[in-house]
């Protein structure tokens, strides 16, 4: 983003279009000015703000890892005006990008602790960064658990991974919402398996990121298991507009998610959740 | 006390002039038509300045335009290969100096408030910074408050100078005119006479009485932890809002209400990325593309409203509420929703219960 106006994007190219769900779309970027490519860093769970000029600019998660140099990856599910054109890019399409925006996952006081991962749906795509970033360091971290759910099997991202994460030390637990042919893994909603795996909160760290239902229910689900507020992190989404503090809508209480989150614990947020 | 001058009636339209060679000059008229609602245009050789009437709107829009261009984007077609589009942008700034004459201390006071907002980071509003810099403004001794003012109770008042560069005081003859920043001396060269002693005199008699005056009442102590302590009691909101009709007009004619949304627009191969005002009690404003919408209800819109207000702004600026009492929305409201209501009753029979 460019250094004198915060409003200007810059300039990227698509380099890879990856197919994840039936609405799902993987974005890998680079910057066109290759010495601000080289020097861009971030952390993991900061965002970016994808423009198609024209139509205009949304909020996506910077969704690889900071020590991938070669692109930046978002994922980007079809909802609304952008992402259906976010959908239409093709290799070699140009477009804008303002980041990194936001805070970022506090991944220095996780060390030694078990970490436990809930995701739904898209969702998952925050929690990629964290996750390929505690891989990256996996013995200075305990357990680490993936509770991912969706509506399908084929509504999964990262499918083609789930193999890799695993035989890095994550212990998955996948589950859809209804019974599907061939589906060996779990059935029911999240919060449900969250229950049934009821995992200890000593030690551990719960990192959520989904629909604003699931994670009001999985929050309730954390709070039944005995996690304490400062035990239970979120990532949450936020219709935004400036991306830096600004523009006013993305507010929850006194707190704006674009600059002050995306990444909260629960006890920042927690007399607001009807504000979600 | 700065330097003063004075200006006659019959030398205003030359001082107005002259001002207006040298800035982009905004001053609170009636419409062309004569009658009509006050509010702050462009002067234009022959305006007449009503300074004797509260104006419907702030001046906000001299610093904020309602609509503003933040880019401009072009896709570039190479006729040797039409594949290949080439994307530029254009992020251009064009300000001019700007005066806002006639600008009442609650309206001044609130370009301070926004200032925290554009200015103090963690990012600069580069465009805000552009025209905040090059604004200049000759606030008003206020002396035509209503029932609906209540800038005493949110830290101003009717003789307030903050914000000001000049200040504008108005005594039986004309109006005085003083400097009280620096950078407002250069602007009284050549405006008007040296105000005489007596004239002086006049002018601090005016200030004096003004200042002595309290401008509304409203116990807003403990306001940010009690709206914490009122968010989820619905029987709260249902009564100070359930009449509220979402039309926005309380957002539109606040002077601190600050918020926009940004929008592209564009024509075959170019356009423009625009700022405008938007409103949060828009059911559309916090929308999200997935169909979930956080404040779905005209209630939980309202509620965001006061606490914003209220309690989330002084909670993060040092206490500051981001109200300047100016009374426009309670005037404004068709359905006469009165925030001080609103605030008064965030700490009455409030319940010890979760």
């Amino acid at each position: 983003m460019s250094v004198l106006n915060p409003y200007c994007p810059d300039l990227a190219t698509v380099r890879e279009v990856i197919q994840e769900t039936a609405n799902i779309r993987t974005l890998r970027l680079t910057l066109d000015d290759p010495e601000k490519m080289r020097q861009f860093s971030f952390q993991p769970g900061q965002v970016g703000q994808l423009s198609v000029f024209g139509v205009g600019e949304s909020t996506f998660v910077i969704n690889s890892p900071p020590t991938c140099k070669d692109y930046l990856q978002f994922s980007v599910m079809r909802v609304g005006e952008v992402t259906q054109r976010l959908h239409q890019l093709t290799v070699g399409d140009q477009l804008g990008v303002r980041a990194p925006l936001g805070n970022s996952f506090p991944v220095e006081s996780m060390e030694g602790k078990h970490i436990l991962f809930i995701a739904g749906g898209i969702g998952m795509a925050p929690l990629r960064t964290l996750l390929l970033t505690l891989l990256g360091k996996r013995e200075r971290y305990g357990d680490i658990t993936l509770i991912y759910g969706a509506r399908s099997p084929m509504d999964l991202c990262y499918r083609y991974e789930f193999e890799d994460w695993k035989a890095r030390g994550t212990e998955m637990v996948l589950t859809v919402d209804q019974e599907f042919p061939g589906w060996k893994e779990r059935v029911g909603f999240v919060p449900t398996v969250l229950s049934e795996e009821s995992p200890s909160p000593h030690n551990r760290i719960a990192v959520v990121c989904g629909p604003p239902i699931m994670i009001k229910f999985v929050l309730f689900g954390l709070k039944e298991l005995e996690f304490e507020d400062r035990q239970i992190l979120t990532t949450l989404e936020k219709r935004m507009k400036c991306g830096i503090g600004i523009c006013g809508r993305c507010n929850i209480g006194s707190k704006y998610v674009c600059v002050d989150g995306p990444v909260f614990d629960f006890d920042q947020i927690r007399h607001m959740v009807p504000d979600l | 006390m700065g330097t003063m001058v004075f200006i006659s009636p019959e030398r205003l339209a030359t001082a107005l002039d002259r001002l207006a060679e040298r800035f982009d000059l905004w001053v609170p008229s009636a419409s062309s038509r004569g009658g009509g609602a006050v509010r702050f245009r462009r002067y234009a050789s022959g305006t007449t300045p009503v300074l004797d009437r509260l104006t419907a709107l702030s001046p906000k829009e001299a610093v904020q335009p309602q609509v503003e261009s933040l880019l401009r984007f072009r896709y570039t077609k190479d006729a040797e290969d039409p594949g290949a589009i080439q994307l530029s942008l254009e992020d251009r700034i064009d300000v001019k100096p700007t005066l806002i004459f006639g600008a009442r201390p609650c309206d001044a006071r609130a370009f301070l408030l926004s200032d925290r907002v554009f200015l103090e980071g963690p990012y600069v509003d580069v465009y805000y910074r552009a025209r905040r810099e090059s604004t200049f403004l000759a606030g008003l001794v206020c002396r035509e408050g209503d029932s609906a003012c209540f800038c005493s109770a949110v830290g101003g008042g009717p003789a307030d100078t903050t914000g000001s560069d000049l200040r504008i005081i108005p005594v039986r003859d004309g109006l005085v005119i003083e400097a009280l920043q620096e950078r407002g001396e250069p602007l009284l060269e050549g405006l008007g006479e040296p105000a005489s002693d007596s004239i002086q005199e006049a002018a601090h008699q005016v200030v004096e009485e003004v200042s002595g005056r309290c401008m509304g009442e409203l116990d807003t102590s403990g306001s940010i932890d009690a709206f914490k302590s009122r968010f989820q009691d619905g029987d709260y909101w249902r009564e100070v809002a359930e009449r509220c009709l979402s039309c926005g007009v309380c957002t539109f004619v606040c002077p601190t209400c600050y918020c926009f949304t940004i929008t592209d627009e564009s024509r075959n191969l170019q356009g423009e990325r625009l700022r405008s005002w938007d409103s949060c009690m828009f059911y559309q404003y916090s929308l999200e593309a997935s169909g979930h919408n956080p404040r779905p209800t005209r209630l939980d819109r309202y509620r965001n409203r006061v606490g914003h207000k209220f309690s989330y702004f002084p909670e993060k600026y040092d206490g500051q509420f981001s109200c300047t009492g100016c009374g426009r929305c309670v005037r404004s409201c068709p359905v006469s929703i009165d925030i001080r209501r609103a605030v008064a009753g965030l700490k009455e029979n409030l319940c010890e219960c979760p």
